[in-house]
């Protein structure tokens, strides 16, 4: 079962170098557990460009799709066997990155 | 006639947690669990009036409603899964108990919100109906309704797990599983509602069966049964604590002589021994 952990935050100031630091080394033990699948931070919201291709023409527009205070910084993906485990996950990794993460699931495809 | 209304009555307060626990644990889905638990009782309705009560009236209805879940499944056009459970036969009753531990700990999971796992754990583990609970918290039937369905799937998509909670985590988890219980007291002991009689009985009466539900499956743990006999202890002043003219009255001005007060205070004595 994947997960999402978002990483919310309302601020463009990068984590202080301990804090780097303090994900690096979550970030090793997830791989080290089978628990990662992937993960990253992302630039500001200002560097985003929405873009829509579903008329004739694509249309870029210049800015996130939603201006808002709060907005994704990074995020995780995990796999965990269930919501108990990944809740423990998303606390230690909103611990490491100081900020407070949103904990959602994958849909999972039925075959 | 009688009789059997009031056989469907008990094994509905005796036995519904458990034919739901089961159910859970065996379809893995809430959802299926509660709708063939809820078929099982309106099919007894139906037939023991005529038929007779069972014997073993909680076996009846296991074998009943896993019948229901089946149906259901075939309905879907679950094959697969229907010849998974098909090959189980249901187990014996009261072996398992702690099915029902792991029930109520699902519906009071703190991934879910207050409001949703006292609706959750009064319609899974105490039995009581979409209006009732509505009725209960003064909300529309169709937001409780919601509300309900929406826990389900959330407790589905995100894999809440149907397991106790570990070790290190049984102290956090059992003091949200009382929270849950004490909320629903606390609402009976002195409705927030004007529209309401200021002490809601069939409220605090539910959260004392929980209550006891709970401390009979979790004897050793002390958290449990203080809540139980503060319980007790409250419940035992509801007759003084209203006066003839239906005003609340205060703790110095109750009867404290009063029969109704004598007698579960020592039930309370006779709990905590038994906790020691």
């Amino acid at each position: 079962m994947q997960y999402m952990v978002s990483v919310v935050a309302d601020g463009t100031e990068l984590a202080p170098p301990g804090e780097m630091a303090a994900i690096r080394a979550f970030n090793q033990r997830l791989q080290a557990q089978g628990y990662w699948v992937f993960a990253n931070g992302l630039a500001e919201p200002s560097t985003a460009t929405v873009v829509d291709g579903r008329g004739e023409e694509p249309v870029f527009t210049d800015g996130p799709f939603l201006e808002s205070k709060e907005f994704l910084a990074g995020f995780w993906v995990i796999e965990a066997p269930n919501l108990d485990v990944a809740l423990k996950l998303a606390a230690e990794g909103s611990k490491v990155c100081n900020r407070k993460v949103e904990l959602r699931p994958f849909n999972v495809l039925k075959e | 006639m009688t009789d059997v209304r009031q056989a469907i009555t008990e094994a509905h307060r005796e036995e519904w947690a458990r034919v739901v626990a089961t159910l859970t644990r065996r379809f893995r889905d809430l959802d299926i669990a509660e709708e063939a638990a809820a078929e099982a009782f309106a099919a007894a309705v139906g037939r023991w009036p005529t038929d007779g009560v069972p014997p073993n009236p909680g076996a009846w209805l296991m074998l009943s409603a896993n019948r229901k879940a089946i149906d259901r499944l075939r309905r879907e056009n679950k094959p697969k899964e229907v010849e998974m459970f098909h090959d189980e036969p249901p187990e014996a009753l009261g072996a398992i108990d702690d099915e029902r531990l792991r029930l109520i700990f699902t519906c009071c999971h703190p991934a879910l919100a207050m409001e949703t796992r006292v609706a959750l754990t009064l319609r899974m583990v105490g039995g009581l109906t979409v209006p009732e609970i509505a009725r209960g918290f003064l909300v529309q039937e169709d937001a409780m309704g919601q509300r309900i369905t929406r826990a389900k799937a959330k407790i589905k998509a995100a894999r809440i797990p149907y397991q106790l909670p570990s070790a290190d985590d049984l102290a956090a988890r059992v003091s949200g599983v009382l929270a849950v219980l004490f909320l629903v007291f606390n609402e009976g002991y002195l409705a927030t509602s004007p529209d309401t009689a200021p002490i809601r009985h069939e409220l605090t009466a539910e959260a004392l069966r929980l209550a006891r539900l709970i401390r009979a499956l979790m004897p050793e743990d002390g958290e449990v049964a203080g809540l139980l006999a503060l319980m007790l202890l409250t419940e035992a002043r509801r007759a003084v604590r209203v006066s003839a003219t239906g005003e609340l009255v205060t703790l110095g001005k109750q009867d404290r002589g009063a029969k109704k007060f004598a007698v579960p205070t020592n039930r309370v004595a006779d709990q905590e021994q038994k906790s020691r």
